[in-house]
């Protein structure tokens, strides 16, 4: 039976073949007040892979990610999920779309208003009514189990480190089992044992699930643990992508110059 | 030239804004849970600060009545002046720009932190419409307790009009009710009492739509709390002056 998600990204584009990658970005193309953030990007994303996409800051690796899951539109270009494109989707049917993936804010964008099992309830109370509370609530208990937060779930945002934050975002994102999974700087801000935690959770959590992950980070080192693939932007184009061995054997100067400084 | 494009941007992004609420609001799935805790934040916590400004109105209407009345010798007319000044003019608009202050403020804040800290990107980003669960119960919330609200502060400064007078003179609440709604039609007050609905949609849709297009932190979120109130406000008396020549024209 078909759903909502390929009712809407049918109606996006013409079916294509099942080989199609499950994110695709073609020559994208982003400006902000006249700066060029992003430009002519292209990146593809198969099922079970994940990506790091590395860089300086403001050079656009976190509005790729806001273009892909759609709070933002780019000025030209396409982005494609399962081979449908999704620009021009309506709110709700880019919902519908948004609903396979999942996504980690910089900020982790806890709800301050809500407890930490509540921001992790707040996705499954949304699109997943055929739950009972008790089958919600044991949800929740796992999802957060599953990223270390298990004893927290009265706790509010507040009153956890930014660490443990990440964590409950993570959670957050992983609620409604989606196949993508978008990570803006999973591990910025955080101190190297926090850091190398949340690296190894997600590396766990991507064996487990296989899902389609891009990394955005400024960190080689998790990138490399994270990542099987690493692309390097630089003024709003990739400069270099392939595995971190790729990058170290590179000639090209902005590329020994990351790999030396990071 | 700048300040003269700002304002006609304005008014079409918010024209943009309501039309993605309205849209929201109209298609499935309903918010009802946040709408119920929405109607409990604007009418139920509101209720205390339009009850006291109620009673402050129908004192000084009291006072105020009963000396020019007095002046003229009309004072036989006290009752019916105090019901028609009360229930026609001053408990809808107190209640609207009692009601502006308290939850203008209180939603644009809110919705501004929000946005500032990315939580409304993290509900979108969770294929959760916030026009729908944000804007859309807000306002709606607002359009139906308003005119409760203003109900309320009509009995209120009624009753405490009526209180400030008999401690003066002798007049019973009986005598003061019976001569106050003598001659009394539903067009002189059911159309004053539900226009404030009206209120509700500028106080509503003008506190979320600030507060859901700020930017700029803690400066950001400071001006979308005032900006809500003062332009809520502003619109609010402004929209009265159209409300009250429809109704005179339509509820003669």
């Amino acid at each position: 039976m078909a759903t909502a998600y390929d009712i809407a990204t049918k109606q996006a584009e013409p079916e294509q073949d099942g080989l199609a990658p499950v994110i695709a970005v073609e020559n994208l193309y982003k400006s902000f007040a006249g700066h060029k953030v992003l430009n002519g990007i292209s990146l593809r994303v198969d099922r079970g892979e994940t990506l790091a996409v590395l860089g300086r800051s403001g050079t656009g690796k976190s509005v790729l990610l806001r273009l892909i899951i759609g709070l933002d539109t780019p000025d030209s270009g396409s982005i494609c999920i399962h081979g449908h494109a999704i620009g021009g989707l309506s709110i709700d049917r880019m919902g519908e779309v948004r609903k396979k993936m999942g996504f980690l804010f910089q900020s982790a964008a806890l709800y301050d208003s809500l407890t930490v099992a509540e921001n992790v309830a707040f996705p499954l109370e949304h699109h997943r009514r055929d739950l009972s509370k008790s089958e919600r609530a044991d949800r929740v208990r796992q999802l957060l189990a599953e990223v270390g937060m298990e004893g927290d779930l009265e706790k509010m945002p507040s009153d956890i480190s930014g660490g443990m934050q990440k964590r409950v975002g993570l959670a957050r994102a992983l609620a409604l089992e989606p196949e993508i999974l978008l990570l803006d700087e999973p591990t910025a801000g955080l101190d190297p044992i926090s850091s190398g935690e949340i690296g190894e959770l997600i590396l766990k959590l991507q064996r487990e699930r296989r899902m389609a992950s891009i990394v955005v980070t400024h960190d080689l080192h998790s990138a490399r643990t994270i990542a099987g693939r690493l692309a390097l932007l630089n003024e709003g184009d990739v400069v270099i992508e392939g595995a971190f061995e790729d990058l170290q054997q590179s000639d090209i100067g902005f590329v020994k110059e990351f790999l030396k400084q990071s | 030239m700048r300040p003269f494009i700002g304002f006609f941007e304005w008014f079409g992004s918010l024209g943009i804004f309501s039309w993605q609420v309205l849209r929201a609001a109209v298609t499935p799935p309903y918010e009802w849970r946040e709408l119920i805790r929405q109607l409990d934040e604007v009418g139920s916590k509101s209720l205390p600060l339009v009850a006291m400004a109620g009673a402050a109105i129908g004192v000084i209407l009291s006072l105020e009545a009963r000396y020019s009345l007095t002046r003229f010798g009309a004072k036989s007319m006290f009752p019916a002046t105090l019901v028609y000044s009360v229930l026609q003019v001053m408990g809808p608009v107190i209640t609207g720009l009692v009601v502006s202050g308290r939850v203008g403020a209180g939603m644009g804040a809110e919705l501004a932190s929000m946005k500032v800290t990315e939580q409304i990107d993290a509900i979108e980003a969770s294929a959760i419409n916030p026009y729908r669960l944000l804007a859309a119960t807000r306002i709606l919330a607002c359009i139906l307790m308003l005119p409760l609200l203003t109900l309320a502060t009509d009995a209120i400064a009624l009753l405490t009009g009526w209180f400030a007078q008999a401690l003066v003179e002798p007049l019973s609440f009986h005598q003061f009710i019976t001569n106050g709604f003598s001659g009394a039609t539903f067009n002189a007050f059911v159309p004053q009492t539900f226009k404030t609905s009206v209120y509700g949609l500028i106080i509503g849709l003008i506190a979320c739509f600030q507060g859901m297009r700020t930017r700029g932190g803690a400066a950001g979120v400071g001006r979308a709390a005032t900006n809500s109130v003062v332009l809520a406000s502003l619109f609010l008396i402004l929209s009265d002056v159209v409300l009250v020549k429809f109704i005179l024209v339509f509820f003669p």
